[in-house]
């Protein structure tokens, strides 16, 4: 999008920095829930271990960046786009550090259902549903790097094909569990994986959202196809 | 200043004007030419050993005053004639001409538009990395934008003295948060 640059070059700079430093907290959080399903895939305690041990780098960025929104609101009293591109930051930074915790829950119930026996076919359920999700992440981030709401816009339509994944991944998971008593721990893992990952499809829904109201300053519609799941 | 008082008798007041320069509310530039207004200073102090030497201090000052594309062409003109927005920038560019260590500036845009102070402020944020400058605003705004030190002043007497980001994010006075939050003056 074409932008004149501010007079007060140190003004546009100090923006620029904010949306940057957003852009790498969502690259942390891109990483970490696509680790996190390798884990549960591949039964890879290392990687677990590892997106566990970088979740507070993402604890420390988000906090700096809503410490550096507050700071620019105070400081150079934003109008306009740079309103609600400051006010943005901090609302992404929110969504993305919470996606970061989910990976983090993720990836410690990896380890556990590591211990269990394989169950191949739920493991291949939850990697699909789990690339679904982080393709949603990695679009809404592309889009707010370069601009393009309708990218955003596609994300938050198809909503619903999360929750339908969810869905039928809880039947899977109760047929399973009705079918061998000693499958339950590793299933109830499993749906509580499920359902984080739903949860970070729904963060992913919100920053496509934020991104929307940046960049043309309208809220998205309110009737956007939802699924009535659990 | 340096651990002197200013106001001392044995300060001589012509060295202390050299040390520090000043710039007001509404634009002073004299009622000569711009190239005048500016190599006023230099002159009466001995700055300049030649007419180019003096030209040239006139080029970076105007240069460093973000004026020079604007007026190069226009120099024997009155300053005068200039916008608002530009008279205060020439009377910036005179207040460092001189070289001096402090420029004190009292409510430096209250006179001019919001694209000219932008202007004004972009300036300040240029010249704080040469010069040490002190600016009185009643705009809190402005001070935030501008400044990296703040100091609260109610009635003449010192309120709060702080870092900029922290005056406004999280005074530690009272007084100080219901002035800047509006809520008394």
């Amino acid at each position: 999008m074409p932008m004149n640059d501010h007079i007060v070059k140190s003004y546009g700079e100090e923006l620029d920095h904010l949306t940057a430093e957003v852009a790498r907290l969502g690259g942390l959080a891109e990483a970490a829930v696509a680790d996190s399903i390798d884990a549960i895939a591949r039964r890879d305690l290392a990687i677990a271990n590892n997106v566990i041990g970088r979740d507070e780098r993402l604890d420390t960025l988000q906090a700096d960046i809503e410490k550096k929104s507050i700071r620019l609101i105070a400081l150079r009293q934003p109008m306009a786009n740079d309103l609600r591109r400051a006010v943005a930051a901090m609302k992404i930074a929110t969504n993305l550090e919470r996606c970061g915790d989910l990976a983090k829950n993720i990836a410690k119930r990896a380890i556990v259902i590591a211990e269990a026996e394989p169950i191949t076919p739920l493991t291949r359920s939850i990697e699909r549903m789990g690339r679904l999700v982080s393709g949603r992440l990695k679009d809404v981030l592309d889009s707010y790097t370069s601009g393009e709401v309708e990218q955003a816009v596609a994300v938050w339509t198809r909503d619903r094909e999360v929750d339908e994944h969810y869905d039928s991944l809880f039947r899977e998971l109760l047929t399973y569990m009705m079918g061998d008593p000693r499958m339950i721990t590793a299933c109830a893992h499993l749906l509580f994986v499920a359902k984080n990952l739903e949860r970070i499809g729904d963060h992913a829904t919100n920053i496509a959202e934020i991104i929307h109201y940046q960049f043309t300053g309208d809220e998205l519609a309110s009737d956007r196809p939802k699924l009535d799941s659990l | 200043m340096d651990g002197q008082d200013v106001n001392d008798r044995g300060v001589d007041p012509v060295v202390l004007r050299a040390r520090v320069g000043m710039v007001f509310q509404k634009p002073n530039p004299f009622p000569k030419t711009i190239f005048e207004n500016v190599a006023y200073g230099p002159r009466i102090h001995g700055l300049a050993s030649s007419k180019s030497d003096l030209e040239q201090i006139v080029e970076s000052s105007l240069k460093k005053a973000s004026l020079w594309e604007e007026v190069k062409d226009r120099l024997h003109q009155p300053g005068t004639g200039l916008s608002g927005g530009q008279q205060q920038r020439l009377v910036i560019a005179r207040a460092i001409a001189v070289s001096p260590e402090v420029i004190l500036m009292d409510e430096p845009c209250s006179a001019l538009d919001p694209i000219a102070t932008a202007r004004i402020e972009e300036l300040i944020d240029e010249l704080r990395q040469q010069f040490c400058i002190v600016i009185v605003t009643h705009s809190m705004a402005q001070a935030a934008r501008v400044s990296q030190r703040t100091c609260f002043f109610h009635l003449g007497t010192l309120v709060e003295e702080g870092p900029t980001e922290d005056i406004f994010t999280n005074p530690r006075e009272t007084r100080t948060q219901d002035y800047i939050t509006g809520r008394f003056g």
